[in-house]
């Protein structure tokens, strides 16, 4: 990512002094001229895929073929996630702010015309008021953006993350600048523990009192210590550490750098999932840039603080998201688990003290010394402060990242920024937390989502994945997918996980088939409590969620696969039939031409009929139809 | 193995210091360039950074990432996270394993194709995503994957004859 024909890219600028940030960073704005029109191309993975770099090549070429005023030279930025990731290629122009939704590069013309030279909008790209279809012309007045709180995320979108200048004109490093200047490592911890910060990657625990308990571990044993990033995401719904490692880089360096201040730490590892490499090239060049400027490696700020950090890729290994396994998995070995009788911030890398934190949480770091723990304390609700970023997905109609304060009611985002279920139908169920995590039914719609809430309705908040589900979503499926996927990632190390998992599974198989009875679901049951209990890291220990949840808010679709045999989400299949509606088949034979064993049959132009014996359920024909003809019984 | 693969395994195992905690670095290093990775060269990593080749092996077994036998001509991943689960990813192996005669994580006999797994790639809001040979394909149908492997075929074939007539 690099801006094209930008200004000047400021030369590298030692910064000696605290002092020194704000006078470049005002150096940097006043550098820039604010009229100056500018086209920023999402390059978030979801506009990746839906082709947003022909999109910014296209606009180049349009910028080009215009032979623009050289004097308003324009520039074609590329940034992280935008966070409207259905609706991609998103497209903004400054200085108007005017926000283009699938955009191909067909269109850049048009929009270079109208809105770069003429500042005028191009109302047929824009979102549209769900209500009145009316366009809504700049982020501020779409609700997917307007009912959002984004504090984490404020910087991504806006800035290109290879640039570290557009960070530090956006504020970046400034709370690492004020601490170094005016704030002793305790004065720091403090600072943290009054936010109310809890941890970001899963279980909640008070990050100030992590950081308070690794600082008496550091008296018993002594330095080194070691602070880590987890960035291992595996959850396999979520994608928000990884945008924010994309899209602001320097967010999480900038915690992970006050954080070894706290701690008098000298060297931070970032762990960071393989199949990430846009974030790791980001973060590879976010370290590369701040150590030039100063802020990174020796005498930082010209205080004399020295610190550095290194990646490590991960290697595709769910359970070292999990932090002994993580450790293990950094010092070269396979990532397993081991008990927890001595805590991780005693004897965690290298067996020394260390401070590990998720992606967010210390992304939210800067925010809180910044402005103040009070002021961090006082968004949210009192024991869940601040906000938290969701991967909003499923069948909700806009799909994407989503930032709200800790608290807020699930139906809040799920219908009001998501746009809820596509069709207009209330939602069926919401999974959060991912494969340890529950799904809540519609009819617990106004929970507030914070650590507490979701814990008593038998959830958790995880990671922040949150996947929307509809009436043609079976959640015996969705409980075997998960427990399918756990099964696949468990290290095998305690028998309560190895065997539990497999067995829980081929119930679950079993149920799917429409075998098993009333007294499975209890045995189910009882060999959940038993994993919980018995599982030596919380892999294991938190996999029946999703099952637990799923019999307790949705018992009856249970019984209708066990004692009906039926699937009424008509997704398990050997409980669905394919079949054929004679009154909308034209008979023009499409269906019998794709189906791979060719158990369709009929005369051209008349009603055909599938075999239902020979089906294999593979759906090409319900796909194929341009009639709706078939349907699922 | 040729000399000059020999060479490239030294080039990659000169990049760290001789130490076990940079085994998986190494072993990273050397999958992305070959692809996989061979006894060859785990032997030399183990040289190199004192680690015994069955802990080597342990290693390279844990992590789903390395892949101890070459790759196929084209990769194809299926993402199975649950969005693309939800709007189903798993008929969409089911479908490539049937026309590919693999199952999924195997390379084809004839090491045209090697049909792979993941989980989550990020773009979930284009769910079902499928990647071919690192492009990725958005809402995938079992059609609209018949008709790319179709055109892989086709220009597979096309290159092949290029080549015999050369
Ligand atoms: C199986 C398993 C997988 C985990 N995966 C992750 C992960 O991908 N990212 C993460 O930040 N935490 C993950 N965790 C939680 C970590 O163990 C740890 O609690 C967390 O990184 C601490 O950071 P926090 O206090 O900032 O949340 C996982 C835990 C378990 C048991
Ligand atoms: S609970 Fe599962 S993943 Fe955790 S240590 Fe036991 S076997 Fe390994
Ligand atoms: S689940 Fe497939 S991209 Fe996220």
């Amino acid at each position: 990512m690099r801006k094209e024909s930008a200004a000047p890219a400021m030369a590298p600028f030692r910064l000696n002094a605290p002092g020194d940030l704000e006078t470049l960073r005002n150096k940097i704005i006043e550098s820039r001229d604010p009229n100056r029109p500018e086209i920023v191309v999402c390059h978030g993975n979801g506009c990746l895929a839906s082709g947003a770099p022909k999109v910014a090549e296209a606009f180049k070429a349009a910028l080009a073929e215009t032979g623009i005023n050289a004097k308003l030279m324009p520039g074609v930025k590329t940034t992280g996630c935008q966070g409207l990731c259905s609706k991609g290629p998103l497209v903004q122009i400054r200085p108007q702010g005017y926000f283009y939704e699938r955009v191909q590069p067909k269109d850049a013309l048009e929009i270079v015309e109208k809105s770069v030279m003429a500042g005028e909008p191009v109302e047929r790209l824009m979102h549209k008021d769900p209500e009145t279809g009316k366009p809504l012309y700049t982020e501020e007045e779409i609700p997917f953006y307007s009912l959002q709180e984004r504090l984490v995320l404020r910087r991504i979108g806006k800035i290109d993350p290879t640039d570290i200048s557009d960070a530090i004109a956006e504020g970046a490093y400034a709370g690492l600048a004020k601490a170094l200047h005016s704030m002793t490592p305790e004065e720091v911890v403090r600072e943290v523990e009054k936010s109310g910060l809890r941890g970001r990657g899963g279980a909640g625990f008070p990050t100030g009192r992590k950081w308070r308990s690794a600082l008496s571990a550091i008296e018993k044993k002594g330095r080194p210590v070691y602070v880590v990033v987890n960035g291992d995401e595996g959850d396999p719904g979520a994608f928000m550490d990884g945008a924010i490692m994309e899209g602001d880089p320097h967010s999480v360096l900038e915690g992970l750098i006050l954080g070894a201040y706290a701690l008098g730490a000298e060297q931070g590892y970032l762990y960071v999932r393989a199949e990430y490499p846009v974030a790791i090239r980001h973060l590879e060049m976010a370290m590369a840039q701040a150590r030039e400027y100063g802020l990174l490696g020796e005498n930082i700020l010209g205080t004399g603080f020295k610190f550095d950090a290194r990646i490590n890729r991960g290697a595709g290994a769910f359970v070292c998201g999990e932090s002994t396994a993580l450790f293990t998995s950094i010092e070269g070995k396979p990532g397993n688990p081991r008990p927890k009788y001595v805590r991780s911030v005693e004897e965690g890398l290298w067996g020394r003290p260390t401070v590990l934190n998720n992606v967010e949480t210390w992304a939210n770091i800067p925010l809180v010394l910044g402005r103040g723990g009070q002021w961090y304390a006082s968004l949210g609700v009192p024991h869940s402060t601040g906000t938290k970023v969701f991967c909003l997905v499923g069948k909700v109609d806009n799909v994407g990242l989503v930032e709200v304060p800790m608290g807020t009611p699930m139906d809040r985002i799920v219908t009001d920024i998501g746009g809820g279920v596509s069709g207009g139908k209330p939602f069926k169920a919401v999974q959060t937390g991912g494969p340890s995590g529950g799904c809540l039914p519609y009819s617990l719609k106004d929970t507030p989502v914070d650590f507490d809430s979701l814990t008593k309705a038998g959830s958790m908040m995880g990671s922040g994945a949150m996947i929307v589900m509809d009436e043609h979503d079976c959640v015996v499926d969705l409980g075997r997918y998960f427990l399918k996927f756990l099964e696949e990632e468990s290290c095998g190390k305690c028998l309560p996980c190895r065997l539990g998992l497999t067995r829980m599974r081929e119930i679950l198989d079993g149920f799917s088939r429409g075998e098993g009875s009333e007294a499975d679901i209890a045995d189910l049951t009882s060999l959940a409590e038993a994993l919980k209990d018995g599982a030596l890291c919380a892999l294991g220990g938190s996999a029946p969620n999703p099952v637990l949840t799923t019999i307790r808010y949705f018992r009856d679709e249970y019984l209708a696969h066990v004692s009906d045999h039926k699937c009424p989400a008509g997704v398990c299949k050997h409980l669905i039939v394919y079949a054929i509606d004679p009154e909308k088949c034209t008979g023009c034979g499409a269906c019998a031409k794709n189906c791979p064993v060719e158990c369709v049959t009929g005369e051209k132009k008349e009603p055909h009929v599938i075999d239902a014996a020979a089906c294999l359920r593979c759906g090409i024909c319900k796909e194929t139809c341009k009639f709706d003809a078939i349907f699922i019984e | 193995m040729s000399v000059c693969a020999t060479a490239e395994i030294e080039d990659i195992i000169d990049r760290y210091p001789g130490r076990p905690e940079y085994l998986i670095f190494l072993l990273q290093d050397i999958q992305s360039s070959f692809g996989y990775i061979s006894q060859e060269s785990m032997r030399r990593v183990c040289d190199r950074t004192g680690v015994p080749l069955t802990r080597a092996y342990s290693v390279a077994t844990f992590y789903q990432s390395f892949r101890l036998d070459p790759k196929g001509e084209h990769e194809i991943k299926v993402c199975l996270g649950t969005a693309c689960h939800l709007k189903g990813g798993q008929r969409l192996v089911e479908d490539l394993e049937r026309r590919l005669g693999v199952a999924a994580g195997e390379t084809s006999g004839d090491m045209r194709f090697t049909l792979d797994t993941v989980n989550c790639l990020g773009a979930c809001a284009i769910s079902p995503v499928v990647v071919m040979d690192e492009e990725y394909y958005p809402n995938m149908t079992a059609r609209k994957l018949e008709k790319q492997l179709k055109a892989l075929n086709a220009a597979d074939a096309a290159q092949a004859k290029e080549a015999g007539n050369a």
